[in-house]
């Protein structure tokens, strides 16, 4: 069974986000990279446990640049049995997707797993983007998965609630939080990460439907105003009078 | 040229972010002097409201498969095309992203999803980097699919109900059965929340959680968490908001025993209003706050209970 697993690269929970002098790029002066904690922490982790079960293998597929190449390497230390990067500038979503489902269709994926969203552009579009381009089901949101070879029933979030449906591979699947639980790599799969095939392959011409054109922070908020501990009387007339929130 | 909303029925029902979704799609149809088109699947019973927040058509097609993703942006697509849509318009909800993408390649159109603010000419804005900046997107082509975030414009019922009309459209075969639905009764889900009442570590355990539901009941609130909280099993994962959590803005955000580190921020700084109840003068949580009130939660929350109790009682 050919397992694929859609790593991306974010800012770290903690890089202080800021831009260019004319607002048009996000500024990655001193900014540390990981991989994007859904796909890690629960996509790559929730793969890598089928493939134990199961056989077959754990492909991991980033789109990107040669910079990406020590995140990649961080999911075949975790356990990721090789590796491939699209050689590409991630540029949008689409344009990620596209590639993703290039490759998905020539080497008989049978699974593909990707994170419910990237923690940078929050979008969660990738994933419907590949399933229909490879007109596969999609379930996002999978908060759990059991897997008998053939057929999974899965959880998935929804609105206030959990839907249990079954599906049968192939199909394309969006990790949440509770699929798997995080792996750390040990030294031994460090080591062995070195010599797993990290292939580059170069990407399928693909035009950009959307282009970023201006970032801008949130408006700052105003000075905070402190309210006495023993007086929450005020603290609700404010409330009420002055921000009408309630 | 028009705007093909789809609003997303639970058991026949709608929720806010449905109207929501109707109402932002007939602003943008105002834009650029089109036609506003409900689609909804189901037998239309209650889609007639849709239109008084704006909808001029409201079309319904029966069909037993709306988990299906492949499925329903079928139907959309056909919908879509019907109307001679140039936007199409979903809620972000966890389906209306799974649909939007399928969507977005079936149509050969442009995404953004979760956008909160109404497209300018070709661009749109939406919340990037778990809600730490925005980011505007220029929008390529002449056919464009969004997913609106929640709490992006206040819906307004103005004009008269709609007459709801069936549709005819074929539909592919379902791929994914659903074996069963648990959906929590009662409480509003945290992204379509307007009061939310948030506690972490300052409550010590779970034990102590009384006075946090109390008040969020007394407010008609949804209760919501830290990440540590949710991780140590004290509640539920699906009330952690942050950056690796759920992303939210209500109208009213209370912080209690949290002492607000960038990820948890990040989640929730565009709440409207924050109020942060700490003891710890030095919590960062203070600097993003509107309101803030220093001392120990075990003696605040129950007066701020008391409060509102005189409050609504006069």
């Amino acid at each position: 069974m050919n397992i694929l697993v859609c790593i991306s690269k974010t800012p770290e929970t903690t890089a202080k986000i800021s831009f260019s002098s004319d607002n048009s790029t996000f500024n990655t002066d001193g900014v540390q990279y990981i991989m994007n904690p859904y796909d890690e922490w629960y996509a790559l982790v929730r793969a890598i446990e089928l493939k134990e079960k199961h056989g077959g293998k754990v492909i991991a597929i980033n789109v990107g640049t040669a910079d990406n190449d020590i995140i990649i390497r961080k999911a075949l230390a975790i356990g990721a049995d090789e590796a491939v990067r699209i050689n590409g500038e991630a540029s949008s979503s689409y344009f990620v997707a596209k590639q993703i489902a290039e490759y998905a269709k020539s080497n008989a994926i049978d699974i593909t797993f990707l994170g419910k969203e990237t923690i940078n552009y929050n979008g969660s579009e990738v994933g419907a983007m590949v399933s229909e381009l490879l007109d596969q089901p999609y379930i996002s949101y999978a908060s759990s998965m059991e897997f008998d070879g053939t057929s999974a029933t899965i959880n998935r979030d929804i609105e206030g609630g959990v839907e249990v449906i079954q599906v049968s591979k192939p199909f394309v699947i969006s990790a949440a939080k509770g699929l798997a639980e995080q792996r750390i790599p040990n030294m031994k799969g460090i080591m062995m990460a070195k010599r797993k095939p990290l292939n580059v392959v170069e990407p399928v011409a693909c035009d950009d439907k959307v282009t970023i054109s201006e970032y801008s922070l949130p408006p700052g908020k105003t000075e905070v105003k402190m309210i006495d501990p023993d007086n929450m009387d005020e603290l609700v007339r404010l409330l009420h009078e002055e921000s009408k929130v309630i | 040229m028009g705007v093909l909303i789809f609003a997303e029925a639970t058991k026949g029902n709608y929720k806010k972010n449905a109207l929501e979704a109707v109402y932002y799609g007939s602003k943008i149809a105002n834009q650029i002097g089109g036609e506003t088109v409900v689609f909804t699947i189901g037998d239309g019973a209650n889609a007639g409201q849709f239109g008084s927040y704006g909808a001029d058509k409201i079309w319904f097609n029966s069909n037993e498969n709306s988990s299906d993703t492949q499925v329903v942006s079928s139907l959309i697509a056909q919908a879509a095309e019907k109307a001679g849509a140039t936007y199409v318009v979903l809620a972000n909800t966890a389906m209306g992203k799974a649909i939007a993408g399928r969507l977005a390649i079936k149509l050969d159109a442009s995404l953004v999803s979760g956008v909160n603010a109404l497209p300018s000419g070709n661009t749109i804005q939406k919340q990037v980097f778990s809600g730490k900046a925005n980011a505007t997107f220029e929008l390529k082509g002449d056919k464009h699919v969004i997913t609106v975030m929640g709490n992006t414009l206040q819906p307004e019922a103005t004009g008269n109900d709609g007459i709801p009309e069936e549709i005819s459209l074929s539909a592919p075969e379902p791929r994914i059965k659903v074996l069963d639905t648990k959906t929590v009764e009662g409480t509003v889900p945290l992204p379509e929340a307007e009061l939310v009442v948030s506690a972490g570590r300052g409550m010590k355990g779970p034990e102590n959680w009384g006075i946090i539901d109390e008040l969020a009941e007394l407010i008609g609130a949804t209760t919501a968490c830290s990440r540590p909280v949710a991780d140590t099993g004290w509640r539920p994962h699906h009330e952690h908001v942050g950056q690796t959590g759920i992303a939210i803005r209500p109208n009213l955000y209370f912080a209690i025993g949290i002492s607000g580190a960038i990820q948890h921020l990040a989640g929730v700084n565009n709440s409207k209003v924050i109020v942060v109840i700490n003891k710890d003068p030095e919590a960062p949580f203070f600097k993003a706050a509107d309101y803030g009130v220093l001392g120990d939660l075990f003696d605040v929350v129950p007066k701020l209970i008391e409060s509102f109790k005189k409050f609504k009682a006069s």
